[in-house]
């Protein structure tokens, strides 16, 4: 592979740090009761795309669906050193589910030519569904590498050590593919000064539903396949049992993890 | 005065750094006296080594405006660091406005990434505020220079690979100082004990001296005769960045101030609940925004060259420094005994910041360069 033309997807979700609620009306994020930031995983995502762009040569393409100030998480990611971006934004899209989602990502990416890898986080902080990267994948016609803490291209094959509860699978692929990263893949850099003032400068083209020919009516909260009924706040955390160390504290938390089956 | 987007993300950039990489760490460095070389090379993978520095040599090519944002941020994690960071600035930025590109060429790269730091060397133990009367003596012999004296109160003494010394080559008075360029592998060039002192732990402070110190005649960094103009020159900005290290501190400590007075709970209520400890917060935050204002005012006239912006920067200096130290001083009070406590990392705060009344410049020279310009215009 001479250069690499690389996709990263990134979402604008809730500071983890703030109040997080959904709206009283149809239960969709209240994108205005938290700060908002680049999610996360995305940062990694970002950090895996630039070195495999460092390693390799090419490009990275920030792909990013979501309201307008969607731009301060695209500008974060051109700051590390994306070079440039694709914004979907459209009214239309409110409320709409992880298959909607995909489809329009997908619409996006094949708007770009030649993309030889797709990188994603394997899960957004806020909806967590963890599904848009397989579904992407599935709707692109591309292998999928999912749950990655390491990512190796050599030729025009991507390898992929992949790390999920059951264990350590090594997975294999032909570019182009799409994979998507854990939280244990990198430490992402921080943007450099020169990186700030770059951003700035660097192409962003802003998508509405018309640009991908996407009728509104297939996407949005009306016409998601799944709609969510009732919402309630997470309950508070309990007292919890306190166990008094009477030298035979060893023991009795045992008993206790054992009483719950934990041990 | 609004930021621009590029001017907030610098901002929030470097407060996450200071968050991350300082602030955990700043209470242990104080009490072992560790100087973080390792920390400073990450911070100038952020551009942190070169602010105003231009790009060809590896700056950030950034404004003074730019520059005092980012060094109140630094200064949130750790005033001693942020304030060495300063001082390494001051002697970079020196090197890349008055040096020839040779030198700009053999120095700057490193000190951009903060492989070299950078010390400046002035003060001398009977010369403090009145610098023009400098003794240290360079003679010069053949094609080389000798430089005897000493340097005191030298941040980063012994640690840097870059020195810039002032010292005498003609008469006395300003006019007969110049500015030379040394390297640790000077001959004749030694290193006094690190100092014991109240605050400014985590950076190391020594006596340079030349005994006989030899260096090429390439080492004469400007013209022979202009060192005291190309050292007064620098502080202009120097002291714009300490001034924003004072603002750092005093907004960590201002945090620290509400957060106490919100969790404390005293007789029957919370301390915050309390009127007068209220009015004292927004006593504090209204000294520190004026502060600020100031600050950006002066960055923003040394940025345009403003025929003020030397006294501006005094101006602000002597404000902001005697804004943060107070400002600290007070929120260490409203701690109570707590605030007396290393642990809490309040008493930190004002040792590290009583300093920046004192350094580059005293918050007394200060009043004499804006009096000074004030009859002048006057007359």
């Amino acid at each position: 592979m001479e250069t690499m033309n690389i996709v990263v997807l990134i979402k604008q979700v809730p500071d983890t740090w703030s109040e997080r609620k959904l709206t009283d009306t149809d239960h969709t994020l209240d994108r205005d009761a938290a700060d908002a930031v680049i999610d996360e995983i995305n940062e990694r995502a970002v950090e895996e795309a630039l070195l495999l762009k460092e390693a390799h040569g090419g490009k990275v393409t920030v792909v990013s669906m979501g309201p307008d100030r969607a731009t301060d998480a695209i500008r974060k990611a051109l700051s590390m050193g994306a070079d440039e971006a694709v914004h979907i934004s459209d009214a239309a899209l409110h409320g709409s589910d992880t298959i909607q989602t995909a489809k329009v990502l997908a619409s996006a990416i094949r708007t770009i030519e030649g993309v030889d890898l797709v990188v994603a986080g394997n899960e957004a902080t806020d909806g967590r569904a963890g599904a848009i990267p397989a579904m992407l994948a599935e709707l692109l016609g591309l292998p999928q590498l999912t749950h990655a803490r390491r990512v190796e291209v050599e030729g025009t094959e991507v390898r992929v050590e992949r790390e999920t509860e059951d264990g350590i699978t090594h997975l294999a692929a032909e570019l182009p593919a799409v994979v998507s990263v854990g939280e244990k893949i990198n430490e992402p850099r921080y943007p450099s000064f020169k990186g700030i003032m770059a951003a700035k400068k660097k192409p962003v083209t802003t998508l509405g539903l018309g640009d991908l020919g996407i009728d509104p009516s297939e996407v949005g909260l009306a016409a998601a396949f799944t709609s969510v009924v009732e919402s309630a706040p997470k309950p508070p955390r309990g007292a919890g049992e306190r166990v008094e160390d009477q030298g035979d504290g060893g023991v009795r938390i045992v008993e206790y993890l054992a009483a719950q089956k934990l041990v | 005065m609004p930021l621009t987007d590029e001017q907030r993300a610098l901002r929030e950039t470097v407060a996450d750094f200071a968050t991350e990489h300082l602030e955990p760490h700043a209470v242990h460095w104080d009490q072992t006296k560790h100087f973080p070389v390792d920390v400073l090379r990450t911070a100038a993978q952020l551009g942190l080594g070169g602010v105003c520095v231009r790009e060809d040599v590896g700056g950030s090519d950034l404004t003074r405006t730019d520059a005092v944002l980012i060094f109140e941020a630094l200064a949130t994690g750790c005033p001693s660091i942020a304030g060495y960071v300063s001082i390494h600035n001051m002697v970079a930025r020196m090197i890349d406005q008055y040096g020839t590109d040779q030198q700009r060429h053999r120095h700057l790269p490193a000190l951009c990434r903060m492989d070299t730091l950078g010390s400046y060397c002035l003060t001398e133990p009977d010369a403090g505020s009145d610098a023009a009367a400098l003794t240290t003596r360079a003679r010069r012999d053949g094609e080389h220079w000798v430089l005897d004296g000493v340097k005191q109160f030298i941040s980063g003494a012994g640690t840097s690979g870059v020195y810039v010394v002032l010292a005498r080559t003609g008469g006395p008075g300003a006019a007969g100082i110049s500015a030379f360029l040394l390297e640790p592998d000077t001959p004749g060039l030694s290193f006094g004990p690190n100092e014991v002192k109240m605050g400014w732990n985590a950076q190391p402070t020594r006596q340079v001296i030349l005994d006989g110190a030899r260096v090429p005649a390439d080492a004469l960094l400007g013209g022979e005769g202009g060192g005291f103009r190309i050292a007064m020159s620098a502080l202009d900005g120097g002291r714009l960045n300490i001034a924003a290290c004072s603002l750092g501190g005093a907004e960590a400590a201002l945090t620290k101030a509400v957060r106490h007075l919100t969790e404390r709970s005293a007789f029957g209520g919370r301390l915050a609940d309390a009127q007068a400890l209220q009015f004292r917060l927004a006593d504090m935050r209204t000294e520190l925004e004026a502060a600020r204002t100031l600050l950006w005012r002066a960055a923003d006239a040394l940025d345009h060259g403003e025929p003020d912006a030397t006294p501006l920067c005094a101006m602000a200096k002597r404000f902001c420094t005697d804004a943060g130290f107070d400002i600290a001083n007070q929120a260490l009070q409203l701690h109570g005994g707590y605030g007396y406590l290393t642990e809490y990392g309040m008493e930190k705060l004002v040792r590290d910041l009583r300093v920046h009344q004192i350094l580059e410049g005293t918050n007394e020279i200060m009043r004499v360069i804006v009096s000074r310009w004030m009859l002048r215009e006057a007359a």
